[in-house]
């Protein structure tokens, strides 16, 4: 079969519904019979005619219940203090810091997907990268959330930030805690700015269709009078493609930021070279399996399974395995740099990890997340959404518990015998935990509701180059 | 002239003057981007300058057949980016070494090790942020009302439609030579554009 560089071939494949390239793999990126009309037809109808309400609704509703006891908690924590949660000293940093690691790790596949893979010319990203840039910028406002309450003092948290205040204080620039402002807040700003760019010309398709005035006017004004000119078109995807570039650096520094937090600190467990490459990993592992767990649900709902192909799936599955073999590889060399080091505080670390009295959160993560994971070797499961779906829950819940494995037992076991104490979640602990998820999926829900959450101009130019010959 | 004022207004049919819409330009809806590409360029060979193309998404190469070869945005970007890199590199010193000098761990007040993860956030952010309120301010936009939308066709060139408007004040311009060209080109329809 006759191919066009950096495409693959497509054969029709008896016992499968979709057609395969040559070793077998699902083929389409777009369903076939997509054209400019139905793609917009079908994508800008999500907003403008919200089909399937009462899924819509309940979700919302259930998101929006877990978001009101977030304020509970929180309202609560403000009341009282940080003394609400289980932390205590040694273990000071508790659910907050092992829920900002995750959460921002999330984050991490929505960059990856629209940066990294657009400057390597993926183009299976294209119908995904929209529903996951928007994913990056709600984990990241779940993420910002914690550090900021266990501050103890949210009120006064522009402390953090330089600004030529009445004491005539500064931040300590040299502190990863520092770094870690201008890390998330900048991946905060730069995803926002690149998410805005590629929403806005669909923004426009939304008011083009839109059949009432104010709905015009609403969209019309988020679109900014997007016309579709040649000439902004070309500013518009130089900027797009710069930001790529800008933000593919970016992604790979912020959780190196984060992970500094530890690896600078002396703790045993914490002190490592190997964490900003492994948290790095482990920020795109679980990312992608968030990504999995929102997608395969409401690409059968809102009936985008000509968008989001079972090829895509496939795909997003093949990064998730090889991001978990990442994380595998960090898990070894942690338990043999701590044997090879000879340093008694660092083997006792591992082997408290291990066999210790959060032995079994450890074991429950050695099963979840490297385990269970390997099921994605079988092409089966990963282009059968519900048996996907369930791999990357688990790959979600394992990455929870390897940030909870790293802040909590590291923690609690340090250098002096005496200081040693057991870290035991409160409910205000797991309020705040399951809060953060209703913020999240609140956020998801009205995205999707209000937003064309895959890219429908890209998706054009995807069709356009199918009818070149050039997919 | 008072008078007949008076009787105008008791009179109502007296023709009341219209203003001329005054025409922005002429515009050809075609089908597909490499038709309106190809129209494109006959259409800057002709010698046609002050005009513009529209489609749904970014065809490759339609600018540079407007005659616009390069964009602004790599300098914006350029530029950002070096004031964010040289200005957090500033602040740090300025406040570590100069405004709030503190000893951390016997280190030196400008010790350029640990301030490089904030000059490169700061880099990556200004220059972020250069290069999109370049394409707000090189765009012109937000811009509510353009004379294009006045075409109801239009509605179609965030869907499916591409559009090439050759505008009215372009030298070479003229109603009747320009509809000709436009037909000439194979386009779905030729339209008028009010300003």
């Amino acid at each position: 079969m006759e191919t066009i560089q950096g495409s693959e071939p497509r054969l029709p494949a008896p016992d499968k519904p979709y057609p395969v390239t040559v070793l077998g793999y699902p083929a389409e990126m777009i369903g076939p019979t997509a054209t400019y009309a139905k793609v917009s037809e079908q994508v800008a109808g999500i907003p403008l005619k919200h089909p399937n309400p009462k899924f819509w609704f309940i979700g919302f509703t259930i998101a929006f219940s877990l978001f009101l006891m977030l304020c509970g908690a929180v309202s609560y924590l403000i009341y009282r203090g940080v003394g609400i949660w289980g932390i205590n000293i040694p273990v000071a940093w508790g659910f907050a810091i092992t829920n900002f690691v995750w959460w921002i790790g999330i984050g991490h596949a929505g960059t990856f997907i629209s940066a990294i893979l657009l400057l390597l010319h993926q183009k299976w990203r294209t119908t995904i990268n929209r529903f996951t840039e928007a994913m990056t910028l709600f984990a990241v406002m779940c993420a910002g959330l914690f550090p900021l309450l266990h501050l103890g003092r949210p009120w006064v948290f522009f402390w953090l930030l330089p600004y030529p205040d009445t004491m005539s204080l500064w931040p300590q620039f040299r502190s990863p805690l520092v770094w870690d402002v201008f890390a998330v807040s900048t991946y905060f700003l730069v995803s926002l700015m690149f998410w805005y760019l590629g929403v806005m010309p669909d923004l426009a398709t939304v008011r083009d269709k839109a059949k009432t005035k104010w709905k015009k006017i609403i969209y019309g004004m988020c679109c900014m009078g997007w016309r579709g000119s040649a000439v902004h078109w070309q500013r518009h995807q130089t900027a797009y493609l710069l930001l790529g570039g800008l933000a593919t650096p970016l992604v790979l520094s912020v959780h190196s930021v984060v992970s500094f937090d530890f690896s600078v600190a002396q703790l045993p467990g914490w002190h490592s070279t190997l964490f900003p490459p492994y948290f790095v990993a482990g920020a795109i592992y679980s990312g992608f399996a968030m990504v999995l767990n929102l997608l395969i649900p409401i690409r059968r709902i809102y009936g985008l399974q000509n968008l989001i192909t079972t090829r895509t799936l496939n795909n997003m599955a093949c990064v998730t395995l090889a991001t978990c073999w990442m994380v595998v590889y960090g898990y070894i060399m942690e338990a043999f740099t701590a044997w090879y080091s000879g340093d008694p505080f660092e083997k006792h670390m591992m082997w408290d990890r291990a066999f210790g009295a959060y032995g079994w959160v450890f074991w429950i993560l050695m099963l979840l997340n490297c385990v269970i994971p390997q099921l994605l070797w079988s092409r089966r499961v990963r282009t059968h959404d519900i048996a996907l779906f369930f791999v990357a829950l688990s790959a979600n819940i394992g990455m929870w518990i390897e940030r909870f494995v790293i802040v909590v037992q590291s923690l609690h076991n340090d250098f002096v015998p005496s200081s040693w104490a057991m870290y035991i979640p409160t409910k205000w602990d797991w309020i705040t935990l399951f809060g953060s998820i209703g913020l999240f999926l609140m956020l998801q829900f009205l995205f999707i509701r209000y937003v064309p959450m895959i890219s429908i101009s890209e998706s054009r130019e995807l069709i356009a180059q199918r009818k070149e010959g050039q997919l | 002239m008072i008078e007949e004022k008076s009787i105008g207004a008791l009179a109502p049919e007296i023709p009341v003057e219209y203003e001329e819409p005054e025409l922005f330009g002429l515009m050809a809806e075609f089908e597909e981007h490499d038709q309106l590409l190809a129209a494109t360029r006959r259409a800057y060979a002709e010698g046609y300058r002050r005009m513009d193309a529209y489609s749904p998404f970014p065809v490759e190469g339609l600018a540079e057949a407007l005659g616009h070869e390069h964009s602004a945005i790599p300098l914006f970007t350029l530029i950002g980016g070096m004031v964010g890199g040289l200005g957090g590199y500033f602040m740090e010193w300025y406040a570590m070494a100069r405004l709030y000098p503190l000893n951390v761990g016997g280190r030196p007040h400008n010790s350029w090790p640990n301030f490089i993860p904030i000059v490169f956030e700061l880099t990556v952010l200004i220059a972020s942020v250069s290069a999109f309120l370049g394409v707000f301010i090189l765009n012109k936009l937000p811009q509510p009302h353009h004379p294009v939308f006045n075409v109801p066709e239009f509605e179609r060139a965030s869907i499916d439609r591409f559009f090439l408007c050759i505008e009215a004040d372009d030298p070479k311009f003229n109603v009747e030579q320009t509809r000709k060209f436009l037909g000439d080109l194979k386009a779905h329809k030729v339209m008028e554009v009010i300003e």
